[in-house]
């Protein structure tokens, strides 16, 4: 059975009377340990799909189901990475952050979520920085904060914006590298949202492939059997010539 | 070093003017206003006047930061509170507090809750202002973060909203804190008169009808020395323990 099921989904934003459909009945399913990838141009609304499942966006149509259950609202179930640096708490240092997402969404008592802390630190080579407030840190070194965060709070599904997409090309793809490496380790279920075609292929297991204005789904891959220029040709079918 | 040096330097003009005026009733020398400072501290006299002030002070601005944290709250629910919230800003922040003086001793008569009342005027609206300001502020990746974790929503505001407004809160606070210094000073000033009281604006009257113009001095030497340890030690503290070590300053 799939972890989490996205049947016939419309997302549109920007209420009153000119509303914007992001995603015009989307549908997937996303197995147990899969790296799902949702890959499109800018303005497929893969953005907002991923926020529909962490809770954020109500679908207009269609169902988000996670284990069988509706999402209603954000919880700690499904934790999102965001591509922005700032998502870190400023007034926190990197271990109280990861404490303080363990402690706050009640999964553990504060003693074992500082264990818990320091093992996702030492995961992602930060021991040194534990006790650094994140303005001291780098762009890279902040997102591998927020992603051991994210890890150590065990969730059913991480939910992945573009987390890679504001660092420098080395960086990128060493984190890249690193994220391949902690999910091979623990299985855990990704979400990840990309524009760029090369991340897909290297981090994902499986590829959704959308088309932009509104969203639309235009193929499914294994990203085995995928390759650069064949999904740039299923992208941009016929565009690319006119 | 270099501020203490021209401090030191500032001194010596004071004195050395004095002493060139020969006037010490219109212009005491700086050794013997420091004189007196010493004796008025040691009678008792000042420090007691200066911890009524203080105690006064507290209590305004506590009050006013009780009723701006509602007025926050209000404002934050609902659209009819920010409107309301911008508006009585607008509208009573250009108004000095110690306008209201005379028509808060009609409302509360000649006591404490007339004092108390102007500096809930002088703290509210800054506070309030710089908060909900704050709160506005925060970024929307943070808050998306905060409800991942499924926080309650008052565990929500105090966890993340009021930490990552803090910036925000810390400078209402300080504004807050200037106005409601110079309004009470100003309000005993006035007010004193009336009712006897012993506060510090209170004092600085008293000595200054008994033509202790040394005195005078002293008690405004003590009004700048206060103000100066408010600002440069306390709040410095409170911004080195908190904004600054986040990386959070605007």
């Amino acid at each position: 059975m799939s972890l989490l099921t996205v049947e016939g989904v419309t997302l549109q934003y920007g209420n009153g009377n000119k509303p914007v459909v992001a995603a015009h009945r989307v549908s997937f399913s996303v197995a147990r340990s899969d790296r799902y990838i949702i890959l499109g141009p800018s303005g497929c609304g893969k953005s907002t799909i991923l926020k529909a499942v962490g809770g954020y966006v109500q679908p207009i149509e269609g169902t988000i189901l996670l284990n069988g259950n509706a999402i209603r609202s954000p919880g700690p179930d499904r934790i999102f990475v965001f591509q922005e640096f700032d998502q870190l708490l400023p007034w926190k240092t990197v271990k109280e952050n990861i404490v303080f997402a363990l402690t706050a969404s009640r999964k553990v008592q504060r003693r074992e979520a500082e264990e818990r802390a320091a093992i996702y630190i030492e995961k992602v080579n930060l021991s040194e920085f534990a006790a650094s407030y994140p303005h001291t840190l780098s762009g890279g070194m902040k997102q591998r904060v927020a992603i051991a965060r994210a890890m150590a709070m065990q969730p059913d599904i991480l939910l992945m914006d573009e987390p890679f997409a504001a660092l420098d090309a080395l960086t990128r793809s060493k984190m890249q590298d690193e994220l391949l490496q902690l999910c091979e380790e623990s299985k855990f279920t990704v979400l990840f949202v990309t524009h760029s075609i090369p991340e897909a292929i290297h981090i994902g297991t499986r590829i959704l492939l959308l088309s932009a204005h509104p969203g639309r789904v235009k193929a499914e891959l294994n990203s085995r059997d995928a390759d650069a220029a064949r999904i740039q040709e299923i992208l941009f079918d016929g565009e690319m010539t006119s | 070093m270099r501020k203490l040096a021209l401090l030191a330097v500032l001194a010596a003009v004071w004195e050395a003017y004095a002493r060139w005026l020969a006037n010490p009733l219109l212009f005491p020398t700086f050794s013997a206003t420091i004189a007196a400072l010493g004796g008025a501290i040691a009678s008792g006299q000042l420090p007691r006047a200066v911890s009524y002030t203080l105690t006064l002070l507290l209590k305004g601005y506590v009050a006013g930061l009780v009723l701006a944290a509602l007025l926050t709250a209000f404002a934050s629910v609902n659209r009819i509170g920010a409107d309301l919230l911008e508006i009585l800003t607008s509208m009573f922040n250009p108004l000095p507090s110690i306008a209201l003086l005379p028509i808060a001793l009609i409302w509360f008569g000649l006591g404490e809750n007339s004092i108390i009342f102007v500096l809930i005027h002088a703290v509210l609206w800054a506070v309030a202002l710089n908060t909900y300001a704050g709160f506005r502020a925060v970024s929307p990746i943070l808050r998306m973060v905060g409800q991942n974790y499924g926080l309650s929503t008052p565990g929500y505001i105090a966890r993340i909203l009021i930490p990552a407004a803090f910036p925000s809160i810390l400078t209402g606070l300080k504004v807050g804190w200037a106005f409601a210094w110079r309004t009470l000073i100003a309000a005993e000033l006035i007010f004193g008169v009336s009712s006897g009281s012993g506060g510090l604006g209170w004092y600085i009257f008293e000595q200054k009808n008994q033509l202790l113009i040394p005195n005078v001095f002293a008690g405004l030497l003590t009004v700048i020395l206060l103000g100066l340890f408010v600002d440069n030690v306390i709040f410095k503290t409170i911004e080195k323990v908190t904004v600054r070590r986040w990386g959070m300053q605007s």
